[in-house]
């Protein structure tokens, strides 16, 4: 075997193997002049920096050029749709956030959806929650395609443009933290409504946020849009039109780049989508260029719905009515990390028998579904997030599965490398923005 | 809801529209009414198997579209899956409730009837003649149909599913484009179908979704691939194989996706463990997840 740092060969069925780590590549060079066969397959990670987590990418090169590409996924396998059988319906949220990581509201705000549907409740959702609900979700629009363009800048080289994306991604997530009390993995969107209400002050931050970032977002243009070496790298690359969408089920971004302007949010309108104004940007390229302008685009148009969220919030409750449904009470956050509302153990403990016996049965038994399936799918920054939810009318789920756009869409990796170079293997993949938490669940 | 829907559980009846019906549902799916707060003293007596059409409280499940669609209520209507013994999940006795009697048949939404509602109808009216047209029968291909809480699901036989995923996406009145994938669903419960494929089909030409299900049994869990059809489904099928055994016939290179190659069982199967050791919380041992207590 041979350490890290070592890049000689080693001799197996296949034919001489070499792990590189960069800085040798003279060797690996000299070596593949001399081998008779001009057939070269190059494993890219599992741990490249440049395939967005665990993606392993196996390609057959000829020369420069790439002949065959096929990825090897499953290593951030978490078993969460196992999971999800083992727990109350409220607590998938919790596990649901952490899939598409970069995504975690549309991940909740899907899932809930869902449940909703199977309780026959989508209509009793009150106008608040969905309203930040939608708020949520696009400022989490935002920061998933500043993670998209920033990563992939990096890995072209541009490392401004990184340092650009990281940093206005890190206002949306002062935003998530002031709301919901963590920066990642939320579990805030609830089967009928919100586990919180908004905290004081979160809404001028978010106005804040929105002009700040509307200065901000020049800036990629100016760095980037008319940037020669910047198109030079992505004009005509990546390149998949709108019948190899189709057919790879490919959405999202890539398939507006392909020129056709779905979007669920217009087609199949969710938590009152079909009353904000927005618009569907498209490009007809193909390419990871377009896709880029397009991610911009989207995230203009995030800016605008947010804006027409923070016009339209009205106090109210946000959570159903129904007690059997909604928890009890607005927790707080506790020493320990765990949320008790003073108020409410002091009516459950001290005058009402009634009160405590069902706030321990809605907690630690969950109320029950109906038996049925329902399919609910919301427009994530990286396209159709389908959320297929099986209930046989017990207090947990009996089956979840995610149709994870990423998932899907890294399937048309293949088709966008074969035949280009190398170097454009790492701009396609990084065009498709695929998030292998998301990916491999 | 006036009109006696004798067979259709779920059937949203004569609305035109569809999509805003709520008719049964509505009440069915309160969950006050399931026994969240185990007081439920109905459900023993409807899921007796006796074939009365009376239900408790004298309600007429054939009459009262509201009652039938009450959990446990549905009496003949519907697809069984299972039955549910007590309240606590407790198997072993030890339940001293006084819940441990209760039994109640667990039944997923049984076969609707015509009219469907909304666009229901003119998919189904499509599906049928394209089929018609090639020389099948529909009766054949279409085992059931199902709508159920605004969706449509078109129960296919397994022999049938390729010609019946290509209708849908060729045929210009249909045109389910695009293919959201393959999802599996055990259901040990149900008898001659424990493994069910499920797809969903987005027709972005006419904005509609529907969903197909294709129900094998265990032990000849072979469906044909519809990679043919829709290639995404290639990693779909990859998947559903990795986690259920569903074998896709036809797959260009059906192998694990998730898991190692060489792992052994299908971990999203219901006789499969999840696994996970006790941990320590704050002094006292926490089983793990699928050890500790659960309420059926």
């Amino acid at each position: 075997m041979t350490t890290p740092n070592d890049a000689g060969p080693r001799e197996t069925t296949e034919g001489p193997v070499y792990t590189v780590t960069g800085g040798d590549w003279d060797e690996i060079a000299s070596a593949a002049q001399q081998a008779d066969d001009e057939r070269i397959i190059v494993n890219m990670g599992p741990q490249h920096p440049s395939t967005h987590g665990v993606l392993r990418l196996i390609l057959e090169i000829d020369g420069e050029t790439v002949t065959e590409a096929r990825c090897g996924i499953g290593y951030l396998h978490t078993g969460i749709e196992k999971n999800l059988e083992f727990r109350t319906w409220t607590q998938g949220t919790t596990f649901v956030t952490r899939m598409d990581y970069l995504t975690p509201f549309f991940n909740e705000t899907a899932y809930c959806l869902a449940v909703e549907k199977l309780l026959g409740i989508e209509d009793d959702v009150p106008d608040r929650a969905s309203v930040v609900r939608v708020m949520l979700m696009e400022l989490n629009r935002i920061s998933s395609h500043l993670v998209a363009i920033a990563t992939g800048g990096m890995e072209l080289g541009a490392t401004t443009i990184m340092i650009y994306g990281f940093r206005d991604r890190e206002l949306v997530l002062d935003i998530f933290e002031l709301i919901t009390g963590l920066r990642m993995n939320h579990a805030y969107v609830r089967p009928g409504g919100l586990a919180q209400d908004l905290p004081p002050g979160a809404v001028d931050q978010v106005r804040e946020f929105v002009k700040k970032m509307r200065r901000n977002l020049p800036e990629y243009d100016k760095l980037a849009t008319g940037n020669p070496i910047f198109k030079g790298r992505m004009q005509d690359v990546g390149y998949l039109d709108l019948t190899g969408c189709m057919a790879l089920g490919a959405t999202g971004p890539i398939l507006r780049s392909a020129g056709l302007p779905h979007d669920l949010r217009k087609a199949q309108p969710y938590c009152g989508y079909e009353t904000y104004d927005f618009d569907v940007p498209t490009a007809d390229s193909c390419d990871a260029y377009g896709r880029f302008l397009i991610r911009l685009e989207e995230m203009r148009q995030s800016l605008r719905i947010v804006e027409q969220c923070l016009d339209r919030l009205q106090p109210g409750p946000v959570m159903v009515a129904d007690k059997k449904i909604a928890w009890p009470a607005q927790l707080a956050l506790g020493p320990d990390g765990l949320g008790n509302s003073l108020d409410h153990i002091k009516k459950i403990m001290g005058t009402s028998m009634e009160a405590l016996i069902h706030h321990f049965k809605l907690v630690t038994e969950g109320f029950r579904v109906p038996p049925g399936q329902a399919y609910s799918a919301v427009e994530s920054p990286k396209g159709e997030l389908g959320v297929h939810v099986v209930s046989d009318g017990g207090t947990r789920p009996y089956r979840v599965h995610f149709r994870d756009p990423s998932f899907t869409n890294l399937q048309a990796m293949a088709a966008m490398c074969e035949g280009g170079q190398v170097a454009d293997v790492i701009v396609a993949v990084a065009s498709i923005d695929p998030v292998m938490g998301g990916v491999d669940r | 809801m006036s009109e006696p829907n004798p067979k259709g559980s779920n059937s949203k009846g004569p609305d035109p529209k569809g999509r805003d019906a709520k008719g049964p549902d509505a009440n069915g799916s309160k969950a006050k009414s399931p026994d969240a707060n185990g007081s439920n003293a109905k459900a023993p007596d409807a899921a007796s198997p006796a074939p009365v059409p009376k239900g408790p409280n004298g309600v007429n499940p054939d009459k009262d579209v509201a009652a039938q669609t009450l959990p446990g209520q549905r009496l003949d209507h519907g697809e069984v899956i299972g039955v549910r013994h007590g309240m606590f999940g407790a198997g072993d006795g030890g339940d001293t409730t006084g819940y441990g009697r209760l039994v109640r048949t667990v039944r997923l939404p049984g076969r609707a009837t015509r009219p469907y509602g909304g666009w229901f109808d003119e998919v189904a009216d499509e599906l049928e003649g394209a089929l018609e047209e090639q020389g099948l029968v529909p009766e054949n291909a279409i085992e059931k149909t199902v709508v159920d809480r605004d969706e449509l699901t078109f129960h296919i036989a397994r022999e049938h599913l390729p010609v019946v995923a290509r209708t849908l996406r060729d045929d210009p009145a249909l045109r389910f484009e695009l293919c959201t994938g393959v999802s599996g669903v055990h259901l040990p419960g149900d008898k001659g179908r424990e493994l069910h494929a499920v797809y969903h089909l987005r027709s972005i030409t006419h904005n509609r979704l529907i969903r197909l299900e294709v129900g094998v049994p265990d032990d000849d869990r072979h469906i044909p691939s519809v990679v043919d059809v829709y290639p995404t489904n290639d990693w779909h099928e990859r998947e559903t194989y990795d986690f259920f055994g569903l074998v896709f016939d036809g797959h260009p290179a059906l192998t694990r996706i998730m898991m190692p190659d060489d792992w052994q069982g299908f971990p999203q199967r219901k006789d499969y463990p999840l696994g996970g050791i006790p941990v320590e919380y704050k002094g006292a041992q926490i089983p793990a997840p699928d050890q500790r207590r659960s309420y059926s």
